[in-house]
């Protein structure tokens, strides 16, 4: 396989936490100015002035310079739903998206899931229910599984029925086959959130 | 990731005075094929033209009962639209069973059009592969082609066309309106995507420059209509054989019936020649059977492949059974 450079996003630093407020970004010295360009994303109802290059993959991004390291790199080539997101309320495979095409967009990462649906911060009802159910085991697919299941729950075109959820949570691969438990979870969930059980 | 230069456009002729793949600059809308394999390198645009701004994400009924697609309407904004559920349930059907949820948000109507194979050897750079090095040679002739076509091959290049929902549009029927520097014409949808024979690098009709900025469905045929996926796991997954099925009933009889595979072939693949033996035929077991072996007269097997034969005729000879069961409600 080619060589993948993970840090093609380039420049910049934040602190973690520090964001309430836009900010830009210092860049790096070894960051060419006609190179990169100046973009603000709106990340869990934040903005965030940041100097990116043309290349940069809203996922690295997201975790490079946000330092929001919940969304995850698994394969970087849309087969694994590791780095699922939500743009605009639809869930999306971050690994495959250029952050400079995400400008106006509300992009919502695990770490502002609970908040941008009305619920105190680890709090979401998916979240709680993958904690009840033990929905994972190694975890590292569990932030992109609870991305794609808060959006199929309130997608209302996705129907309640198991065979209906597996299949618009297939794009969520979990190695450790856990997906009998992550089942239930959304099953749960999805019975608080829309008032069936 | 290798660099490129990145412009967003406003305007369709803005879009257009930029030149496309051919040069070495590619448009972007969804990204899920494109950026897949920039970061294999497999393709390698100096340029990339970003037309998500562009006026083409709408729906239209025409008043000659035509629906006309936006370039830009999303996988799933397709599959879910009312007119399209309705009238043409064999291209959502298709739309649904192709991808995941999370990346038919992303994928456009054009985008899809324009999916690359998923051949292993064409996605490795290191291998020699026709479509991605012209005269290098196909890896896959003498290699591990399971996955590979069997039908429109040739002895360049037998790399399967992975869209479902290109198999759709060719069943319900459909004209693409491209537009260019010269200005817009119209091309139709099933002789958009080419044959390999000796250029397996020309995958279809598009000239320098030109952006597709519409697929128009025919008028609805009605009948009865069903996608069928046969594939590796149930779900995420491409298509090992897939049929279309459009079959309008005059009594028990087939009266007018469209078919198209996917999985089996190297473009999106009309099988006329089963439609041609079932056309006034009773609407039978035996007779689908017969239409199934007459679209795989000149298939060609290759080492691992030779059980898309039997698959192909099988995912034809049940959605045939499906659509006409469909047709009858």
């Amino acid at each position: 396989m080619a060589s993948v450079n993970r840090h093609s996003t380039g420049v910049g630093f934040c602190t973690p936490g520090a964001q309430a407020e836009i900010a830009e970004r210092p860049r790096a010295a070894s960051g060419k100015t006609s190179d990169t360009r100046r973009i603000t994303l709106t990340v869990n109802g934040q903005q965030h002035a940041l100097q990116v290059a043309p290349n940069a993959v809203l996922l690295d991004v997201l975790r490079d310079e946000l330092n929001l390291f919940g969304t995850k790199k698994g394969c970087d080539h849309g087969q694994c739903g590791a780095c699922t997101v939500h743009v605009n309320g639809r869930s999306v495979n971050s690994c495959l998206m250029l952050a400079c095409m995400q400008e106006g967009a509300e992009i919502v990462t695990i770490e502002g899931l609970a908040e941008s649906a009305g619920f105190e911060q680890g709090h979401h009802p998916v979240q709680e229910a993958f904690l009840e159910h033990d929905a994972y085991q190694c975890g590292y697919c569990t932030a992109g599984q609870m991305m794609t299941a808060s959006a199929i729950i309130s997608d209302d075109s996705i129907d309640g029925d198991e065979a209906s959820l597996r299949e618009a949570m297939s794009g969520n691969i979990c190695r450790c086959g856990a997906y009998k438990n992550i089942l239930e979870a959304v099953q749960q969930a999805r019975g608080k959130m829309r008032g069936g059980q | 990731m290798r660099t490129f230069e990145l412009e967003s456009v406003e305007a369709i002729d803005q879009a257009v005075r930029h030149r496309s793949v051919h040069d070495g600059q590619a448009f972007i809308a969804g990204g899920t094929t494109l950026l897949d394999l920039v970061k294999l390198d497999v393709m390698q645009p100096e340029k990339v033209v970003d037309v998500t701004r562009l006026p083409l994400k709408r729906i239209e009924l025409l008043d000659d009962g035509r629906l006309k697609v936006g370039a830009l309407v999303s996988n799933t904004e397709l599959a879910r639209h009312d007119i399209v559920m309705r009238d043409y349930p064999v291209l959502s059907e298709a739309l649904l069973s192709g991808a995941s949820t999370g990346l038919r948000n992303m994928a456009t109507t054009g985008g899809n059009v324009m999916q690359r194979t998923r051949c292993p050897y064409f996605r490795d750079p290191d291998m020699p592969c026709n479509k991605r090095e012209p005269g290098s040679g196909c890896s896959a002739i003498d290699g591990i082609n399971r996955n590979h076509a069997v039908l429109g091959t040739s002895d360049q290049c037998i790399a399967t066309h992975p869209s479902d929902m290109c198999v759709g549009m060719v069943a319900a029927g459909a004209t693409l309106v491209l537009e260019g520097p010269e200005g817009q014409r119209e091309v139709a949808f099933e002789d958009y995507h080419l044959l390999p024979g000796n250029t397996p690098e020309r995958e279809h009709d598009l000239k320098p420059g030109e952006l597709i900025t519409h697929v128009i469905l025919d008028a609805p045929r009605g009948g009865g209509q069903h996608y069928l996926k046969l594939r590796d796991r149930a779900s995420y997954e491409f298509a090992l054989a897939s049929c279309a099925a459009i079959v309008t009933l005059d009594g028990d009889s087939v009266s007018d019936v469209r078919l198209a595979l996917g999985g089996v072939a190297t473009r999106p693949w009309r099988a006329t020649a089963a439609e041609e033996v079932l056309k006034g035929q009773p609407a039978t077991q035996e007779n689908f059977e017969r239409a199934a072996e007459a679209a795989f007269t000149d298939a060609v097997a290759y080492s691992h492949n030779g059980y898309k034969i039997t698959l192909g005729k099988q995912a034809i000879a049940r959605a045939l059974r499906d659509a006409t069961a469909a047709a009858r409600v």
